[in-house]
């Protein structure tokens, strides 16, 4: 018998009383959800800025590589997604869309159609999402309402910057992905 | 060894159990904070628990769905009945990729299956990129905690294995200095890897995804640089439907340390073009459980360690102690029905308190499960020691004569024994208690004398 037809079996040999699925009811969210996602990506250790605050940065930050998927930022971006992920190794700042946000903890929904590759919010130093207002919402329920049942060959919610707290549980930003995220409301 | 022996090494080092426990009790606390933000906590708990519940009374179902769904994403699904068929799936994989190195983010199955060992003896090269993972990795220790893998380490004992292994400067204790430094080092990794693996949070029935949750971004870093991503999952990390990782998410990250989302949220569910996403469902015990009534639901776990973080025997003895993957309550009644003689000092590792229970995000009624573990290992084990004491004590209280007569003889002899007696290495019940002062009088002399 295969390792799969002897778990199954187990599994069958055994007998259960099926218990009730619950169903997911509406809870109530925040009543300000702008103010709600701020503080929730601030608690994360990232930051909201606006769009001059960080024209200002990238003007004055010296980075070299920069890589934006988002039209606002295009005037940046010097250079174009490349076929393998190790090149993008010294990505300086991406700049890419979120579809929505969280209020409830600022966590951001993007896919394979927003990250093109999906190694870009890790492996770039420093991550800057850029957010419709429009597009938050108050939960995580409410969230995956709004990813539905959409294919997508992979999802994630950032929330962010890479951090840790290994180290005699100090907080330290930038372990291993981008040192920084920034989120820019449009 | 048992629990106890453990334990007394542990506190052998009084100042460094004391910060462990504060330690401790401090990501308790952060827990409570972000809990009571959310009015609607013990609703998600419930809720919680019934999805739980129900996946496991139809787990043959959901599994057979998950397979069938991921395999028409693309994904190349394997089944495991044990450690070493798991391992040796692992291992054909990386035979067939001609990888001699990978990168594995964390995932206690692979610790429960002993992979890195198999794969070391093979000649590959394993390296754990979670930083705690790695920094017990170079320390040749396994982890202490499911969620804070090196949280019994100090900055100093990490400062010398990173001076050691890394060649940071001596002495220096910085956490950023040395969290850059792993950075540095694995990055090199990351880029070079072929192959990497990870372990499952939650994997959905309907739409044959997983989902893997991490603050370091450690776990994408290495499926997104190599060609070939493993996943390892016990089969019971199933869940029914994509809108239940809302009820997941929001218990998972605040249960373990207070965060309200972990930063990285990564749902996989086909592999990238050019590039190959496998998945192993492990049994490895798991359907035994499922069949042991009393305890099979210590199978909803989700491995957040909040059960840890407040346990007061945990804190105070440390992850070793229990020389078991999952250490702490929930380790406490998964494992003896691994092996109940290897761990039959586990359940007893626990004051029953509860405080596990009422903190548990899927309402596992741990405290009461080690209480019938209890009562499975005291059968297991025959009659002990304390029987022919428990002999004894029956016949006393039975006849009222013999009782006034032993409180006597009990109050001359406590009086007049020596201490040798009691704090010997002979009597365990001495060699972590004081026996009380003696009251001068009986209480029914003292009851004649007042109250009479």
């Amino acid at each position: 018998m295969s390792s799969k037809n002897s778990i199954l079996t187990n599994i069958r040999a055994l007998v259960m009383e099926e218990k009730l699925l619950p169903s997911i009811p509406d809870f109530e969210v925040a009543p300000d959800l702008e103010a709600a996602f701020i503080e929730g990506i601030i608690g994360n250790k990232g930051e909201v800025v606006s769009k001059s605050d960080l024209l200002l940065l990238i003007e004055k930050s010296g980075f070299k590589k920069i890589y934006s998927s988002s039209e606002i930022f295009s005037q940046y971006s010097n250079c174009a997604l490349p076929q393998k992920a190790s090149e993008f190794a010294e990505l300086d700042l991406a700049i890419i869309e979120g579809q929505f946000g969280v209020a409830e903890n600022g966590a951001i929904w993007m896919d394979d159609t927003d990250l093109g590759l999906r190694a870009v919010p890790f492996i770039t130093a420093h991550l800057v999402i850029v957010l419709k207002r429009k597009n938050l919402v108050g939960n995580m329920h409410e969230g995956y309402k709004k990813v539905g049942l959409a294919k997508s060959g992979f999802g994630i919610f950032v929330a962010g910057p890479s951090k840790t707290a290994d180290i005699e549980q100090s907080l330290v930003i930038g372990a291993h992905g981008a040192m920084s995220l920034r989120v820019v409301l449009t | 060894m048992s629990h106890p022996k453990l334990a007394e090494e542990f506190l052998k080092d009084p100042e460094r159990a004391k910060w462990h426990d504060e330690t401790l009790w401090i990501v308790r606390k952060n827990r409570d904070a972000t809990i009571q933000q959310i009015p609607e906590w013990e609703e998600l708990r419930e809720l919680g628990s019934q999805i739980k519940d129900h996946t496991l009374s139809k787990l043959d179902f959901y599994l057979e769905e998950l397979e069938r769904k991921a395999t028409e994403n693309g994904i190349i699904v394997h089944w495991a009945e044990n450690a070493q068929e798991h391992n040796e799936i692992v291992g054909k994989i990386l035979e067939e990729k001609h990888c001699n190195a990978i990168v594995k983010s964390k995932s206690i199955l692979t610790e429960e299956c002993h992979l890195n060992p198999y794969l070391e003896a093979k000649g590959i090269e394993v390296v754990d990129t979670d930083l705690g993972e790695r920094i017990i990795q170079f320390l040749k220790q396994p982890p202490s905690h499911i969620v804070m893998p090196a949280i019994h380490l100090k900055k100093s004992d990490i400062s010398e294995v990173f001076h050691r292994e890394l060649n940071t400067e001596k002495g220096n204790i910085d956490p950023i200095y040395l969290t850059y430094a792993a950075r540095l080092h694995l990055r090199d990794k990351f880029l070079n890897a072929k192959v990497a693996i990870t372990g499952v949070n939650f994997a959905v029935a309907e739409t044959g995804e997983f989902v893997v949750c991490t603050n370091e971004g450690n776990a994408d870093m290495g499926v997104h640089l190599a060609d070939t991503h493993i996943a390892c999952m016990g089969i019971e990390k199933v869940i029914p439907k994509r809108e239940h990782l809302g009820v997941f998410l929001r218990l998972l990250a605040r249960s373990a340390t207070g965060q309200s989302i972990t930063n990285y949220n990564s749902h996989f569910r086909s592999p990238a073009p050019g590039k190959e996403l496998h998945l192993i469902l492990v049994d490895n015990g798991r359907t035994k459980q499922l069949g042991r009534e009393k305890f099979r639901n210590s199978l909803k776990c989700i491995r957040c360690g909040a059960c840890m973080n407040t346990c007061p025997i945990y804190r105070r003895s440390g992850g070793f102690s229990y020389e078991s993957t999952v250490p702490g309550p929930i380790g406490s009644i998964l494992s003896p029905g691994i092996d109940i003689k290897k761990y039959s000092s586990l359940p007893f590792a626990s004051t029953l308190c509860g405080s596990c229970t009422d903190v548990c995000p899927v309402k596992i009624n741990i405290h009461e499960q080690l209480y019938e573990w209890r009562q499975e290992i005291t059968k297991a084990q025959g009659a002990s020691l304390k029987g022919a004491s428990m002999k004894i004590a029956d016949t006393i209280f039975k006849n009222p004569l013999v009782y006034k007569l032993s409180g006597k003889v009990m109050r001359a002899s406590l009086k007049n024994l020596p201490d040798k007696l009691i704090y010997n290495p002979l009597n365990t019940w001495g060699t972590q208690r004081n026996l009380p002062e003696l009251p001068k009088e009986t209480f029914q002399s003292w009851y004649k004398k007042n109250r009479g």
